[in-house]
């Protein structure tokens, strides 16, 4: 399988690649679904800018109270961020999920976000995270938060000519535990459902719940029924049952070959309920 | 497109279209033959290579994005006649029977060790999610893993 003829620029600015991208090239970074697709010839670019290149991309730090990953950081290097492991295990968590050591490797978050695969695994924790984006255009930038980037399938906030430079996530307390779970399929590793849960007590009750989910439907999303059913409440195996019931509620589900729509709402609220009673769990 | 790579500590040269993939330049460029093409989807890990210092499939990467890069294929793992460790534990432990998926599996094995020198059997079938074997049911590769473990823990 050969993709088709392409240009392909290694550059050597940030603003050189922005500069190309306005003028029509697309952008590449671990290539680990770009690549599959132009072999399949389902994608075609005449220019490929490969952002990897841009070595100082690939940053994660903790500035001003939150927690700064470049875009083209590798699933690899969330995955063993020391920093990320202290501050925003769930984000850690979610990136060893992904795929296979290889395509961890090579793959990066800001390509897994910009694609917006419907089965991708960091869509759900970054909703979780109430995550913000930065994204770059030649002439300006601007800040979109998780519930707006997240448009449709592949479908993202993202103009032309703009690329995903940096993702933002909070640091959260220690009253606060997370816990992704997902049921991969066993090919490829997407998730047929992942569910990302965050929740935070306070003397007895939970005082703050956000439940990420993706592979259930075309975008991923947040359950904010199931959130606003926590809040308030003791964490009891029936509190978590009934919030966790609601994860599906109004969402038009995915069906294909590897689960009917029926199944996926069953698995999401099975998965929603092992993510709560696990990051429940974790609450130090 | 001039690129130029180092695989197992030689340099190669050559003029290359950007969509000839990595693959196909060891095979094919350098002519080491012992990184197999397998299902040419990213999914059966046939292909790995060591990238600097990382286990990458190498079909599911264009040549021109490993420009400059330091590449060891399974042909770089003996030296003076020797086998590397992990060579030598899939040999002791039968971890083959055709032997198509081997150089791949070696390749992901070798990243495993090289992060964590002390694996369980979990951390081992984890680490080579991205690799399929059609002959041997991997228990006799996961024994492998853990004789070379051992072995480098002596």
């Amino acid at each position: 399988m050969i993709a088709q003829k392409f240009e392909y620029t290694a550059p050597k600015s940030l603003d050189e690649a922005l500069h190309l991208l306005a003028s029509g090239a697309k952008p590449i970074a671990g290539g680990m679904s770009l690549i599959p697709m132009m072999k399949l010839r389902l994608a075609a670019p005449e220019h490929l800018v490969d952002l990897r290149a841009l070595k100082d991309l690939s940053y994660i730090r903790e500035a001003g109270g939150q927690l700064h990953i470049g875009a083209t950081a590798s699933h690899y290097d969330v995955e063993s961020s020391a920093l990320l492991r202290q501050k925003c295990p769930l984000l850690t968590e979610t990136a060893a999920a992904i795929g296979d050591v290889q395509v961890r490797n090579m793959g990066t978050i800001g390509g897994s976000v910009a694609h917006a695969d419907p089965a991708a695994d960091y869509p759900a924790a970054l909703q979780a995270l109430e995550a913000k984006f930065v994204l770059q255009g030649a002439k300006s930038e601007r800040v979109v938060g998780a519930t707006d980037f997240f448009v449709d399938a592949f479908t993202t906030a993202l103009e032309p000519g703009e690329i995903l430079r940096e993702v933002i996530v909070p640091i959260d307390d220690a009253r606060t535990g997370t816990s992704y779970q997902k049921m991969a399929q066993p090919a490829s590793g997407f998730a047929i459902v992942g569910v990302a849960a965050r929740v935070r007590q306070n003397a007895g009750k939970i005082s703050f719940a956000r439940l990420g989910i993706t592979g259930l439907s075309n975008r991923a999303y947040r359950a904010s029924a199931s959130e606003k059913a926590l809040e308030g409440k003791s964490s009891t195996p029936a509190d978590i049952q009934s919030a966790a019931a609601l994860v599906a509620q109004g969402i038009d589900a995915n069906s294909d070959l590897h689960a009917s729509a029926d199944y996926r709402r069953h698995l999401a609220v099975v998965h929603a309920s092992r993510a709560l009673k696990t990051a429940l769990s974790r609450i130090a | 497109m001039d690129i130029t790579l180092t695989i197992n500590g030689k340099s190669y040269s050559q003029d290359v279209e950007p969509r000839l993939l990595l693959i196909h330049f060891v095979r094919d460029v350098a002519g080491l033959t012992g990184t197999h093409m397998g299902c040419e989807t990213s999914l059966c890990g046939a292909c790995t290579v060591e990238l600097n210092g990382k286990a990458i499939k190498s079909c599911t990467m264009f040549a021109v994005q490993a420009k400059g890069a330091d590449i060891v294929t399974v042909e770089g793992l003996a030296s003076d006649g020797k086998l590397d460790p992990m060579q030598e534990a899939f040999w002791n432990e039968h971890g083959l029977q055709c032997g198509f998926c081997t150089p791949g599996m070696i390749m992901a094995s070798k990243q495993i060790l090289d992060r964590n020198p002390a694996p369980t059997e979990d951390e081992i079938r984890h680490g080579l999610e991205g690799n399929v074997c059609r002959c041997t049911g991997y228990q006799h590769i996961v024994n492998a893993v853990k004789a070379a473990a051992a072995g480098a823990g002596k």
